[in-house]
């Protein structure tokens, strides 16, 4: 009987204690707020069809670069 | 739904929860930027297939687990020499501060299988409701439950089974152990 609650005490404390360092990390990121690049990302984007471009021209980069790579 | 600018405030006020999800999927803060970035660009790109009033957060979360998988299959081998480097850390240096502790959390964190990690972070930090999480994955919310639990068990197992005996029990962890009176 004694075991048995003592076991259930050792897991819920190891979890609260995940649960905790979980979402320390995680807040610690939220609490950062939104840099500039992606405020300003996302004022200057007036339509999907700058975004598209956008995403175009990041591909073609990309392909360039694993170009060179392989 | 076109792009008012509601919707653009909107996008902007989940910028911090998804930069917080790409960087604890990834374990890295650039790459993790560069995941948010792209996250942006498609979501925007593609906001007529937006339906006005589901869920926002939902919707850039899946664009953004989406983009990282395609990612992380072109970079697995990156990943696994990181992993390494963990691993060689952590058998040198003893947890025994807060900064330790965290890094030792990040890489227990780092040795699960990416279905289990990301649960765990969807419904443990980010808060979504399982069944949000499951339509964030592609798959049903028994699987997404039984992802959290297996997350947990071994992480629990990482950092304070195996840990405990690896590096020495810290105060906490020694207590609760050690604490049959003898």
């Amino acid at each position: 009987m004694k075991e048995t609650k003592k076991q259930g005490g050792l897991n819920a404390e190891i979890q609260s204690r995940i649960g905790h360092q979980l979402r320390a990390m995680y807040d610690d990121v939220v609490r950062q707020g939104v840099p500039d690049r992606f405020a300003e990302l996302i004022r200057k984007l007036d339509d999907p069809a700058e975004a598209a471009k956008h995403l175009a021209e990041t591909d073609e980069q990309q392909a360039a670069k694993n170009d060179g790579r392989d | 739904m076109p792009l008012t600018d509601q919707l653009r405030d909107d996008i902007l006020a989940s910028v911090p929860s998804l930069r917080a999800f790409a960087i604890s999927l990834s374990g890295n803060g650039d790459r993790a930027d560069d995941l948010v970035q792209e996250t942006l660009l498609r979501a925007i790109a593609n906001i007529d297939s937006f339906q006005p009033g589901s869920n926002l957060p939902a919707w850039l979360f899946t664009i953004l687990r989406n983009l990282f998988r395609s990612d992380y299959r072109k970079r697995r081998r990156e990943v696994e020499d990181a992993e390494g480097n963990y691993a060689k850390t952590l058998k040198t240096q003893p947890a025994q501060n807060a900064h330790l502790e965290f890094e030792e959390f990040r890489a227990a964190l780092d040795k699960l299988p990416q279905d289990q990690r990301e649960a765990l972070i969807l419904v443990g930090a980010s808060g979504f409701s399982y069944e949000d999480a499951a339509a964030i994955c592609g798959c049903a919310v028994g699987t997404i439950k039984s992802r959290v639990n297996r997350a947990r068990s071994k992480l629990s197992a990482l950092l304070y089974v195996e840990g405990a005996e690896d590096f020495g029990p810290d105060d906490t962890v020694r207590a609760v152990i050690g604490g049959n009176g003898g």
